[in-house]
């Protein structure tokens, strides 16, 4: 009796520090009663990855980040998602208009978020949400762009990811993008910074597992933008992107490049089939 | 901290003294990636070793591996093998080589390379995100700083 009670603890303490091993958890995740699909195929363009389920970072998390986002009221994200209604309706710039104006309520955004980044015809170029929300202000307004990966840019990315959420990503890869995705992928792979660690080297690699205190997911961004606990804000794509090349040791690349625009392409065709979740909430 | 192997290490880690520290770019890894001689010229110094391997801004080792005698430091990963009686299947030349850089050993490993300041991709200035001059890089731990790891490794033996 003795005994077993001590190999127990001995066993305790030796794992406590290690952290708790084992992949994506088997929780489902519903916001207001809503499904949402948080693993599902990987699609086909990944096949050379050896990942055959992409699995949403929510899957990562502990229960009780996990249980902030199943409910709107509990998401902290949801405050910025009510400011940025306010900016919807607020006429700014020369042309005295507001989004409102031309675009009607917000649910006319509905499916936006699913398809983005994609290509714009008319200006020849991919456009993340975020170029396509500054070019409106900018060209349709007259008004100020909102900096790339500020507050007010990730509150209005937050309102129009809403009016999609629960709907599969599903970014095209082919035709006009297709070199723009083909960049992004070869970033993806680059193994940047004096750790000379890529994308791939935590988020293919080692997903499901611990570096540190860090729970490794695949880096999948259907729940951007994010609230983050760490920071208590709404996150941007670009702006967690820098961060992870920033901790590579590396030069990072600026919100809003080309280099950050062909990778969020890239990243987003590879949770095709995942639900957006916009705006999650993480660690 | 157990530091009973510490004495065995020195003693195992006595090498001919070299004068300065070699150069990143002049040590010799064998076939193997294996490094015969101290990096430093010096003997390695195991408790400032242990130190550096639970050091974020330095070795950071536990941040992939697991290591029972760093218990006391928290939150170990499972990116590399747990490093628990490394010492007694590793020589301290094998060792020397892997953590100054395990590529040469483990080609394409994630592990990155501890004694090398040249052939990066957009190095950085440190963890600030801005650019580093290549010729301005310093290798993530000194040539002393291998050593004294290396003689913790080796006080890793089986139970
Ligand atoms: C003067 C009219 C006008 C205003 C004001 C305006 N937009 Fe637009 N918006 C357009 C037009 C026209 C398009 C389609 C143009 C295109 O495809 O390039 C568009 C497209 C969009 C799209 C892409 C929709 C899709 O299906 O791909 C988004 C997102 C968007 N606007 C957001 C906004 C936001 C946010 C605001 C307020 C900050 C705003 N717009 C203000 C005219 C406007
Ligand atoms: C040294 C390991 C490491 C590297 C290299 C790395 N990341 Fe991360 N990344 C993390 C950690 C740790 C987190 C937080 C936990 C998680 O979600 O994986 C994270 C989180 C993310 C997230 C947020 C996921 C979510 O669900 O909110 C995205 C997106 C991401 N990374 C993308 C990237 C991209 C793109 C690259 C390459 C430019 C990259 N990461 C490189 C460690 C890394
Ligand atoms: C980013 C993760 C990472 C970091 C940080 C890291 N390692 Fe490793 N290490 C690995 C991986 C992965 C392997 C397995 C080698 C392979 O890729 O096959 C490894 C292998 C090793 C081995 C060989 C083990 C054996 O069984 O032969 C030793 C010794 C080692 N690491 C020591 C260290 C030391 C000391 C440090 C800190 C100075 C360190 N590692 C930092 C990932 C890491």
């Amino acid at each position: 009796m003795k005994y077993k009670a001590m190999t127990a603890f001995a066993a305790l303490a030796i794992s406590a520090p290690i952290a708790f091993a084992g992949g994506a958890d088997d929780d489902t995740l519903a916001i207001d009663g809503q499904e949402m699909i948080t693993k599902t195929a990987a699609p086909a363009h990944m096949e050379e990855t050896g990942i055959d389920t992409i699995i949403s970072g929510w899957h990562f998390r502990e229960d009780d980040t996990q249980s902030m986002q199943a409910d709107t009221f509990d998401n902290p994200g949801m405050i910025a998602v009510d400011q940025a209604m306010d900016a919807w309706n607020t006429v700014e710039g020369s042309a005295e208009k507001s989004c409102a104006s031309c675009h009607e309520g917000p649910e006319s955004m509905q499916g936006v978020r699913a398809v983005y980044p994609k290509w714009n015809e008319e200006a020849g170029e991919v456009r993340t949400l975020a170029m396509q929300i500054n070019d409106c202000r900018t060209n349709q307004m007259g008004a100020d762009a909102y900096k790339y990966d500020s507050g007010p840019m990730a509150a209005m990315e937050a309102l129009i990811a809403v009016q999609s959420r629960g709907m599969p990503v599903n970014v095209a890869i082919d035709g006009p993008v297709a070199e723009t995705w083909e960049k992004g992928k070869e970033l993806y792979y680059t193994r940047t910074g004096q750790l000379e660690l890529s994308c791939a080297s935590c988020h293919e690699e080692n997903y499901g597992n611990y570096i540190r205190a860090d729970h490794l997911s695949q880096g999948q961004i259907n729940g951007f933008p994010t609230y983050r606990l760490k920071n208590a804000k709404l996150n941007t794509v670009h702006g967690r992107f820098k961060g992870c090349v920033r901790d590579t040791r590396a030069e990072t690349y600026s919100p809003g490049s080309p280099e950050f625009v062909a990778l969020e392409l890239y990243v987003a065709s590879r949770g095709n089939g995942l639900s957006v979740e916009g705006p999650s909430v993480r660690n | 901290m157990k530091l009973t192997g510490i004495s065995a290490a020195v003693v195992l880690c006595a090498t001919a003294a070299i004068a300065n520290p070699i150069a990143p770019g002049e040590v010799q890894y064998d076939e193997y990636g294996a490094v015969a001689a101290s990096l430093s010229g010096s003997d390695g110094d195991a408790a400032n070793g242990a130190k550096i391997m639970v050091n974020r801004g330095k070795g950071n080792c536990v941040a992939c591996h697991a290591v029972t005698a760093l218990n006391d430091a928290p939150f170990h990963g499972e990116v590399g093998p747990s490093l628990d009686g490394v010492g007694s299947y590793r020589s301290a030349e094998e060792l020397r080589g892997i953590v100054a850089n395990a590529k040469k050993m483990f080609e394409g490993t994630v592990m990155p390379s501890f004694y090398k300041t040249s052939g990066f991709i957009r190095p950085g200035d440190g963890y600030t995100g801005k650019a580093a001059k290549e010729e301005d890089l310093m290798p993530i731990l000194t040539a002393q700083e291998i050593e004294d790891v290396v003689a913790f490794l080796l006080t890793l033996q089986d139970s």
